[in-house]
């Protein structure tokens, strides 16, 4: 065993930074939501649960909340889909395999909000390319950035095309580390490349699915900078998320106190929704025999 | 990590009868090249509309130069020029996002393996909580959206002073990039075995010196790794860029943003994204080198 009287050396710095900047902003955030400082009476002051009371019945909050679970689900389950197919189809040597694994890692080192100002240009009703693209097959111009519909679906777009490249490098990679035995067994009895698929590579990949799947979803649910060069939010409220209404609210109006209730209230709602939705899809993935072990 | 290459020569073994094989191949080479021609299609049309000037805007799409309009440079001049002679000058945020992102990884690294070796190879105790709990304790901060801390750090930094200043937006970055650093490294760690540390101790050195004389020398993919992902998020980050800072500093991403919402032309504006992006898309040439040999795969196992 190592001398531990080092040990403390190596942890405490990290610890210490990672408290002070993350943890007593938090605590602060609490202190804040039971203030009402905003812009006319910028103070500390303590007026109770009122700015909690005022939350409940916000139907732009917890409106922002649905805009933000429907784009998360569209998101997640598109990027796993494709992701895994993509993965799949480069697991196997494949001719140029190198050239299609870097570009499909391309989009998820760029960052978002840069490409979200070219894709503002790539989805211009008039002027764009994919209107024009679409009007080469006889499809009408979608009015993209102005109805509520495609609004929404090119916030998903960007966000398949950028992220996608994640949810493919997580998976190839749990793939590259899986045993041979069990596809040496599978061979044996005879097993085609479906029952392959269903019984051996889909069990075994489980805990990787799981794990990436989750990554996704933390990171999907802080939805915001798309939509802030995307569409600000519009049509209407319709591609409004929470992240983005906390910033509206907090650093536009400055609802310091307000906001900062709503923040909690948020929190609060997304490490539940989180922590239920990780244990139900472990027990659905992974059933009952517990983690498959590689 | 070369033990998965006969796990792939296995799964091609199973057999597959000739014409649903070659139609498998050529399924899967057009749903890559498809999926190919989807991630590059706005690198080109960015690419394509920073060489175009107003004739080849307004008119519709237009893709091909010479063909369907004549290209000029203006729109990359225009990332050098002043905007009094109707440029964008690009140099002072370009430089500001190198300073910080730099500075904020080189930060986030040094305290970020410290505390991963110390989590790998020592036994922490806090009442009830064990290494692992403090290990997770570091990864879930990346479930805390940014939307959340943005007004605490931002009347902190008034309070401090450090609003609109490179340091202010540094030490929240670090905060940002520790739980990456510290999520690749533990596992890193681990997999390099103690006898390694205790030969390093028998040779006279201390356990700072073992660390990193000995152990840090052999992670180096996994260094590389974080330091690549350190710097793709600190030189991504828009929220707390947008946030923190205003005129003093400017980072590119806000820049940008700010950029299509004053109506500067597509051209400059394509530019400045790939410019702005450039470095991105050489790291990740270097990142799929590590990344697609498996060394992530424990990391995602937690």
């Amino acid at each position: 065993m190592l001398d531990s009287r080092y040990k403390h050396i190596f942890l405490l710095p990290a610890l210490l930074a990672l408290v002070a900047i993350i943890i007593f902003p938090l605590i602060y955030t609490v202190r804040l939501s039971l203030s009402g400082w905003d812009v006319n009476f910028p103070e500390l002051d303590y007026i109770g649960w009122d700015n909690y009371a005022r939350a409940i019945t916000d139907g732009r909050f917890w409106d922002s909340m649905g805009t933000l679970y429907l784009m998360v689900l569209f998101c997640v389950v598109f990027e796993y889909l494709l992701g895994f197919a993509l993965a799949l189809m480069l697991w196997k040597d494949v001719r140029a395999g190198r050239f299609f694994r870097v570009l499909f890692i391309v989009p998820m080192c760029v960052t978002p909000v840069v490409m979200a100002v070219v894709w503002r240009t790539i989805f211009h009703e008039t002027l764009g390319p994919l209107n024009d693209v679409l009007s080469w097959f006889g499809i009408p111009g979608v009015p993209w950035l102005s109805k509520s519909g495609p609004a929404f679906a090119a916030v998903v777009i960007i966000d398949v095309w950028q992220w996608t490249s994640f949810m493919f490098i997580l998976l190839l990679a749990g793939l590259m580390s899986l045993p041979r035995e069990p596809y040496e067994a599978a061979q044996i009895d005879g097993a085609g490349p479906i029952r392959t698929f269903v019984h051996v590579t889909f069990p075994l990949m489980a805990p990787i699915t799981l794990g990436a799947l989750i990554i996704r979803l933390i990171e999907s649910s802080k939805l915001m900078e798309t939509i802030y060069a995307l569409t600000s939010g519009g049509p209407g409220s319709s591609t409004e998320t929470t992240s983005y209404l906390l910033y509206i609210r907090g650093l536009r109006e400055f609802q310091i106190g307000y906001t900062a209730s709503l923040s909690i209230i948020y929190l609060a709602i997304m490490i539940i929704a989180l922590t239920v939705f990780a244990r139900s899809l472990s027990r659905l993935m992974i059933g009952r025999q517990g983690p498959v072990r590689v | 990590m070369s033990a998965h290459e006969p796990a792939r020569e296995r799964v091609r073994g199973i057999a597959m009868s000739g014409f649903k094989a070659d139609l498998y191949r050529v399924l899967k080479y057009a749903a890559l090249i498809a999926w190919a021609i989807f991630v590059v299609a706005p690198f080109l049309w960015a690419l394509s509309t920073s060489f175009k000037s107003d004739p080849g805007v307004v008119g519709g799409a237009t893709y091909i130069p010479f063909l369907e309009y004549e290209p000029t440079v203006d729109g990359w001049t225009a990332l050098f020029r002043d905007t009094s002679s109707g440029g964008i000058s690009m140099q002072g945020p370009y430089l500001s996002s190198l300073v910080v992102s730099l500075i904020s990884t080189s930060i986030a690294l040094f305290l970020g393996t410290l505390a991963a070796y110390g989590l790998s190879r020592f036994t922490f105790r806090a009442g009830p909580l064990g290494n692992n709990d403090i290990t997770f304790f570091f990864i879930s901060q990346r479930i805390m959206p940014p939307a959340v801390l943005a007004i605490p750090y931002f009347l902190l930094l008034r309070f401090t002073g450090l609003l609109d200043t490179h340091l202010g937006l540094i030490l929240v970055y670090v905060a940002m990039l520790l739980p990456i650093v510290v999520w690749v490294m533990v596992d890193f760690f681990n997999t390099v075995p103690i006898e390694l540390d205790e030969a390093a101790l028998i040779d006279g050195c201390n356990p700072i010196q073992a660390f990193y004389r000995i152990i840090l020398p052999n992670c180096a993919p996994g260094m590389v790794v974080a330091t690549l992902l350190c710097i793709i998020f600190s030189w991504s980050d828009f929220f707390f860029a947008l946030t923190l800072t205003f005129a003093k500093v400017q980072l590119l991403p806000p820049t940008i943003v700010i950029l299509n919402s004053n109506k500067v032309p597509w051209w400059s504006l394509s530019a400045s994204a790939l410019v702005s992006v450039l470095p991105l898309v050489i790291i990740a040439f270097v990142l799929e080198r590590y990344l697609a040999r498996g060394t992530l795969a424990g990391v995602i196992r937690e």
